[in-house]
């Protein structure tokens, strides 16, 4: 190819200015473009069009039949100052992203440090049992047999048994019970793509970093964490941040399939849940993109939040 | 804890006995919570009814039977879509919409990681700022568009979507990043061979791990789609969506419902064990430096 002639000519890039050079370059590497293309056009239609597409209808009344007529502020106003439920659920979706985020990430972090050291073999048997219950589908449904609201449940036989309670709880039907039981539930479900990550950041450590901390006076497993480890696997540990924050955040198919929509009293009604109901059934296009907004800002804002701590790891 | 011991460094690392037990407990502990309901779905699949219904409920089962899975098989004869036209939808999707992402999304990445060419490093920065949001922003305006392009009630509508992930093309680049190296693609640009030509033959063998991660995430998200907003039709609703109804019959169902769960985590499950070491290779690469 005439690839190294190409570049043996870029080299006198001060004759040229800046825009020369750009479009020298992008000539020279059509390919690159041609292979990115089919990715990027996807991309952009499904991914970034959509937010984009958010962020102007948020202002609009659009409703998929008649075409906007205004363009205000409207529907911010109506979310934040006329409607109790997305309260309610702007509170749910914190709680359970502080709790379940945090917990996922680390119990992950964790449980992949504790097998580290085991063999090769029970390491991988280790992994599958934490790993499981992510990847299953739908099998978190069993938390509605072991928690059902009638006797054959087993919370409520547990319960009956011991005689704490004299007549079954409907777990997932009480507003005192779904939301720390569909946390639970949800940490049950988020050893994910994290956790995967974790694992492999820490194979990856270089055996002789511990070995010259140890003569360096490393005393114990603690201080090994903290000096070496953890510094160590900085990049896994942001990458695990981000794929823990974001779906601590977008999480809401569980308390579907568990308590119904909504949940009894919008106990366990998140941003989620209230986007959906606004946008896919009663088809308010323009105040649900007003939601979607929201919750993207929040996922984003959370995101940056914490990987600005997370940069601060060991130094 | 004896496992715990088994190291083979040269130098003697700083563990304390009660350290490792500590460990041990906290593992034994969160291992169960994990196992347990994992566990409880496969022994309840294999229960006859009367042990379904015994108070207090069991942890084991006396007379096992697969009689559940019998009457699962039978409940499917009685749809009015045949279940072989769900489980086609299913195994149709996630596969085309698999070896798209496969294909796009490597080409994609090759191109990220190993040319470097004018607004290469943006269009990376903003595939990986999109990890940062969850698909649900997205679904609603997505609606707009896919009616737009009368792509609703039809399988472009979960496939096309498929092709383009923001985690697969990350995963992708990073591991090419790392694993592939410039020298060895220098000499094959040098032989003449041009950059497609290059990716196809020189690149691709060389990221295998990273291949079999994203057909695994991106094969994962399709097989477990249950109903979506695109889909009206009942003959091209999914394996999954269908199974549910199955399981909403309610009480008498309890048993069919058991080993239709177990049917659908088993192909997730066996498919990483399979690939689990080449997931965790490729994972090895995941992190991210800013």
């Amino acid at each position: 190819m005439s690839q190294k002639t190409a570049t043996k000519k870029a080299v006198s890039r001060k004759d040229m200015t800046k825009a020369q050079w750009t479009w020298k370059e992008m000539k020279r590497n059509k390919v690159a473009y041609l292979m990115i293309a089919p990715y990027m056009i996807i991309f952009s239609l499904f991914t970034l069009l959509p937010v984009l597409l958010s962020m102007i209808l948020s202002f609009t009344d659009f409703n998929m039949l008649e075409m906007p007529t205004k363009f205000n502020l409207d529907n911010y106003i109506r979310l934040f100052l006329d409607d109790d439920i997305f309260i309610t659920a702007l509170k749910n979706t914190f709680i359970f992203a502080v709790i379940v985020g945090p917990a996922s990430y680390i119990m992950s972090f964790m449980v992949a440090w504790f097998i580290n050291e085991l063999s090769p073999r029970i390491r991988a048997i280790v992994t599958l049992i934490f790993y499981a219950p992510s990847i299953s589908g739908q099998v978190y449904l069993v938390w509605g047999t072991l928690f059902s609201a009638d006797s054959y449940g087993w919370a409520n036989a547990v319960l009956l048994e011991l005689g704490i309670i004299s007549e079954e709880i409907a777990f997932f039907q009480d507003a005192d019970w779904v939301m720390p039981l569909c946390i639970v539930v949800a940490i049950w479900t988020s050893l994910g793509t994290s956790f995967l990550s974790f694992i492999a950041g820490l194979q990856g450590i270089d055996r002789s970093l511990f070995e010259a901390g140890a003569v360096d006076g490393v005393k114990n497993r603690w201080q090994e964490l903290w000096y070496i480890t953890l510094p160590s696997m900085k990049p896994q540990l942001m990458f695990g941040a981000v794929m823990s924050i974001t779906s601590s955040f977008g999480f809401g198919g569980i308390v579907t399939a568990l308590c119904g929509f909504p949940s009894v009293d919008y106990a366990a009604h998140t941003i989620v849940h209230h986007l959906e109901d606004y946008g896919s059934m009663r088809f308010e296009i323009g105040y649900s993109s007003t939601i979607a907004v929201v919750l993207f800002a929040i996922m984003i804002g959370a995101n940056v939040l914490v990987k600005n701590m997370i940069s601060k790891v060991g130094s | 804890m004896a496992k715990l011991r088994t190291r083979k460094h040269k130098v003697v690392l700083a563990r304390s006995a009660g350290g490792d037990a500590g460990i041990t407990a906290i593992l034994v502990i969160l291992g169960a919570f994990m196992f347990i309901p994992m566990y409880y779905v496969v022994i309840q699949s294999f229960k006859p009814l009367d042990e379904l219904w015994m108070f207090p409920p069991r942890f084991y089962v006396t007379s096992p039977t697969i009689g559940n899975y019998t009457d699962l098989f039978l409940l499917m004869n009685t749809s009015w879509v045949p279940f072989s036209r769900y489980i086609f939808n299913t195994v149709f999707t996630s596969v085309v919409g698999t070896v798209g992402n496969l294909f796009f999304s490597s080409l994609a990445a090759y191109s990220m990681a190993k040319i470097k060419f004018p607004g290469g490093k943006t269009m990376f920065k903003t595939v990986r700022t999109s990890l940062m949001f969850h698909q649900t922003v997205t679904g609603v305006t997505s609606f707009i568009l896919m009616s737009a392009f009368r792509w609703i009630d039809t399988y472009w509508a979960i496939i096309i979507p498929a092709w383009a992930t923001s985690l697969g093309l990350y995963l992708m680049k990073q591991f090419m990043e790392t694993n592939v190296h410039d020298t060895v693609l220098e000499s094959a640009r040098l032989d003449g061979a041009g950059e497609l030509k290059t990716f196809w033959i020189i690149a691709m063998p060389m990221v295998k791990p990273a291949w079999l991660t994203l057909i695994i995430y991106s094969f994962q998200g399709l097989w477990n789609q249950g109903s979506s907003i695109y889909i009206h039709s009942e003959q091209l609703k999914s394996f999954n969506y269908a199974i549910g109804q199955i399981t909403a019959g309610g009480v008498k169902r309890q048993g069919a419902s058991a080993a239709a769960t177990v049917i659908m985590m088993l192909v997730p499950i066996l498919v990483f064990v399979i690939s689990q070491s080449n997931i965790i290779e490729t994972m090895g690469s995941s992190g991210m430096k800013d």
